[in-house]
Order: C-alpha cells, then structure tokens, then sequence
C-alpha cells in the first residue's frame, strides 16, 4: 500500500496574488504535488470552506503555506485558525515573511488610507462621507466588515511560524526545493529561512571594481551598462543587502535588485544593514556634501531602504499620528 | 500629579575620546544631565544604524553617538564611515517621523569633558521639549481588533451550529 497521503492548505491574506501563481509556476511538479498531498484548503484553487478547516482537528494539516501580511481582523482570525490546525506553517513570500509592499501602507494610518480611497481619489464620488464600518445595522440585523488594522503586520508578528520561504514571489525552484525537503523530512531546525545565507552579489555575473559613489542616479536617468555592476554606476541597488536565492534576476535584465529576499540570517533591520553598505560607498567626508549626496538621490529613503521588510524592521512603522493630528 | 518626563537617552561612545571625556568630566566634578545610559565602544564607526533603530524601538527618547574629530580616529576613516552612516540614519528617520533632533552625532576629544557635558545636556533639553516618543506604543491596535476577533469566532460558531 501506498504511504497515506499529507495533508496541504495554501491560504493568501493581504498580498496580491502572485504567491498563487509562483506556486502554478512549479508548473509539471504540481502534479508531484497532488500525488503526494491532498490539498485541503486553497481558496484560490478548491472548493472547501473555511469551517471546513474548522471542523478539522488541531494540528490535522501537514503544511500550510501562508503568503501575504496581516492587515485585518479576518486574516488575524485565519492566521490563528491555519495556526492551530497545521504541523507546520510557512510564512510564504515577502508579505507573510516581512510585510512586503502592503506595509509600506505603515507609512500611513488607517484613517488616511481610508480617506485616500474612499475620498481623494479621483473616481470617487462619496458625498455623504461614507466609509467602511466593522458593523452596521440593518433591518435583518447587524452586518460585519473585518476590523482594518492601522498597522500591517508579519505573519510571525501575528501567531509563531516554523519556516520563511522568501521571495515576491518565491522562485519556483526554491518553492519546489522546500516542498522536497518537506516530503523527505529533511527541513532544517524551526524558525530557518529556507534559502541561502549569501548575497545577491556574490551571485550576480556584473563586474565589480571599487565602489566609489559621487551621486546616487534613479532608474530613469540612466540606462546601465550591461557588463557593470548596477552600483558602481550609480544605482541604488539592494544586492549587497539581500539574501541570494533568485539567481540575481533583476541585475541580469538590467534592473537593480529592490531587496525582495530579504535579510541574511542574523541581520535584524534589513534597512540598518542597507544604509551601512550604501553610506560606506559614497565618496564623500563633509556632511554637506554628504548630506547633499543622500539627499538628492534618495528621495524616498523608506521605499528604497524598506520596500519589502517595514513592518518586519524595528521600527515597524512610522509614527502613528494620533487622531486630530 | 504625573511625574515630570525624564528622557531616556542612549549614548554610543568611542572608547579612545567621548567615553574618556565622559570619565573626565566624571572626574573633574563636571555637571551633566543624568539622563544618559552610556554604552562603550571601540570607535564610533562601530556604531550599526541598528543600534539606534534598537534603541528607539526599545523606548529611548533620543540617542548620541560620540567620536574622535574627524582625522583622529584611531582606525584612520571610520568616524568618517560613521558620519555618512548617521546621515542615511536621519534621512530615514526623518521620513519615519522621528524628529531629527532626537538623534545626534557628536565629536569629542579625550580631553573634552566640558564640551561633551554641554551636549548631553543640550540633547536632554531638546528631547525634553519634544517630550516622549515611546515608539512601542504606536503598533498597539485599538480595542476594536480583539472585539473583532472574538466576534468572528462567535460568528463561525453559530453558523456551524445552524449547519449541523
Ligand atoms: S550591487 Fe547589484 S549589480 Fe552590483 S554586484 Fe551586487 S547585485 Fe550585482
Ligand atoms: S534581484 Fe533582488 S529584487 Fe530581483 S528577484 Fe532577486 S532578490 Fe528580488
Ligand atoms: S576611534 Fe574614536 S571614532 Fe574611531
């Protein structure tokens, strides 16, 4: 006979999507997938519900990939519902393992993010000033929203998390490394980033020479040579800052690296670590000039720095401004 | 009555200069706001951007890094490394809210007790006229989010009750 199959859920919360699609990327090996795993819950994929997996015993899921950050009341409750009912969790992508683009929304509150979406914008006609309510009356009862939170969180801020798999999105092959070492038991101790503890410098073909920086250029001022490395021509590229695992996708089509791996192991901030390695390159000893340097060419100094990994850095956000602020 | 707000500063200082200052000005009687924990180290370029981030997150109000004047480091150019790392610092923190006066880079020479003393006590005024920043408190989320959470699971409860 053959062994009982494990049991698998994939569940998205704040995220956009495209974790779901690394995981269609595994391509043929999703059918290895599926000979080996039932899949139990996927609410992008199969039809079971959420009291499906309520109805489950404590523990009963093998492995449940969990992609994207938690932003509200509803993805707090499925966290720690996946939580109870799963063996092992992964934090899957940058969202669930940093907060990814959705915390950079930690720049703002909830307040003024609802007042951009639900008033300032353009096509928005709202005359009456309506805007989303955790609950509202109506004749048949009271209706339900989940609670929007002002703060984006990681999933490892939320309940405890056995393994990172990082990435926006993971790279099929890592996503399919990880699944091998799963199904093998071979998954290293809990709280492991499964990835490499390198840079994606040290697997990036450019040429590096000396870094030396007189002015930080943004994408749309130059266009690179295709042989130099991205940094030493100015741009503000995140590889030196980055745990490798893509294979230095961006710097090889031209692009600089934007940090979407992450940290190293043992990096607290990955922003702190950034800002180390881009200030020991500017080629500068006077303040002014120096200040002048950052000034100019970082103008959004937490979207380069932090644009995956804000809620995940030590700050976590920025300063909340109360209300009548 | 509340208490009035003593500021919580963390000092960072080069041990060949700043920190030696601050010894002196132990010594010589001078006078200086107690506010400041001071944490020794080898050389203000040993000073990671995560150790003031930590410091803040933790519930500093402000925080000081000292060193040697520029030239007089005792490994060459890493006050100079520290400048530059200082300045990416702020220009970060600014964005995050953090006032910029919370945050100060300062060179003192061994012999400077006087000199470091007055900046203590120049950064401890300033921190005590932006008043607290206690950093923690802003990703505490409202009493609506446990509510919430309780109501969904009451809410799935009662559906599955109704179901079976
Ligand atoms: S800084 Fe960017 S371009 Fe340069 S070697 Fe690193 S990853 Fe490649
Ligand atoms: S090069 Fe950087 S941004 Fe691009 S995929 Fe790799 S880690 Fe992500
Ligand atoms: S030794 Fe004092 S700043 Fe470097």
């Amino acid at each position: 006979m053959s062994k009982p199959k494990g049991k698998l859920a994939l569940y998205w919360a704040a995220s956009c999507g495209g974790c779901e699609i690394a995981v269609l990327q595994l391509d043929a090996k999703i059918l290895d997938v599926a000979e080996a795993f039932d899949i139990v819950f996927w609410p992008v994929a199969v039809d079971a519900k959420v009291r499906d997996v309520e109805r489950m015993a404590d523990g009963e899921i093998d492995v449940c990939l969990f992609n994207g950050a938690i932003r509200t009341s509803e993805q707090e409750y499925m966290a720690q519902l996946l939580r109870r009912k799963s063996k092992v969790l992964v934090a899957f992508g940058s969202c669930s393992h940093e907060g990814g683009i959705p915390a950079i929304a930690n720049l703002n509150n909830k307040n003024e993010i609802f007042q951009t979406s639900y008033r300032d914008t353009p096509s928005t006609e709202n005359p009456n000033g309506v805007y989303p309510q955790p609950e509202t009356q109506v004749p048949e009862g009271t209706l339900h929203l989940p609670v929007f939170y002002d703060t984006v969180r990681t999933l490892d801020q939320t309940v405890p998390v056995d393994y990172y798999l990082p990435g926006c999105p993971p790279e099929a092959d890592r996503i399919w490394d990880a699944i091998t070492a799963i199904l093998e038991n071979k998954l290293p101790a809990a709280g492991t980033v499964l990835g490499d503890d390198t840079t994606v410098c040290d697997t990036c073909p450019r040429k590096r020479s000396e870094k030396k920086i007189k002015e930080f250029k943004r994408t749309w001022q130059v266009i690179p040579d295709a042989e130099t490395c991205l940094l030493e021509q100015g741009l503000l590229c995140c590889g030196i800052a980055t745990r490798a695992g893509c294979g230095a996708l961006c710097p090889q089509v031209n692009s600089p690296c934007i940090g979407c791996y992450g940290p190293n192991n043992g990096v607290q901030d990955y922003g702190a670590r950034l800002m180390a390695a881009l200030a020991s390159v500017i080629d500068a000893n006077s303040p002014d000039e120096i200040q002048r340097i950052i000034e100019q060419g970082i103008p959004d100094p937490i979207g380069s720095f932090y644009r995956f990994s804000l809620a995940h850095s030590l700050l976590r956000r920025k300063k909340l401004a109360k209300a009548g602020e | 009555m509340s208490e009035p707000f003593e500021p919580k500063i963390v000092g960072f200082l080069c041990n060949w200069c700043s920190y030696r200052a601050a010894d002196l000005a132990g010594s010589a009687r001078i006078k200086h706001a107690p506010n400041v924990r001071i944490i020794r180290v080898m050389c203000s370029g040993r000073v990671d951007p995560t150790f003031v981030l930590k410091a803040l997150a933790l519930g500093a109000d402000g925080v000081m890094v000292a060193g040697c004047h520029p030239g007089e480091c005792h490994y060459l150019e890493q006050n100079y490394k520290a400048m530059r790392r200082f300045h990416m610092l702020k220009h970060a923190l600014q964005a995050m809210g953090v006032d910029d006066q919370r945050v100060r880079l300062v060179w003192a020479s061994a012999a400077e007790g006087q000199q470091l003393a007055d900046a203590i006590d120049q950064l401890v005024e300033d921190v005590r006229r932006l008043g607290p920043l206690n950093w923690p408190a802003n990703w505490q989320e409202d009493a609506q989010r446990l509510k919430a959470l309780e109501k969904i699971a009451h809410e799935h409860a009662e559906a599955m009750e109704v179901l079976s």
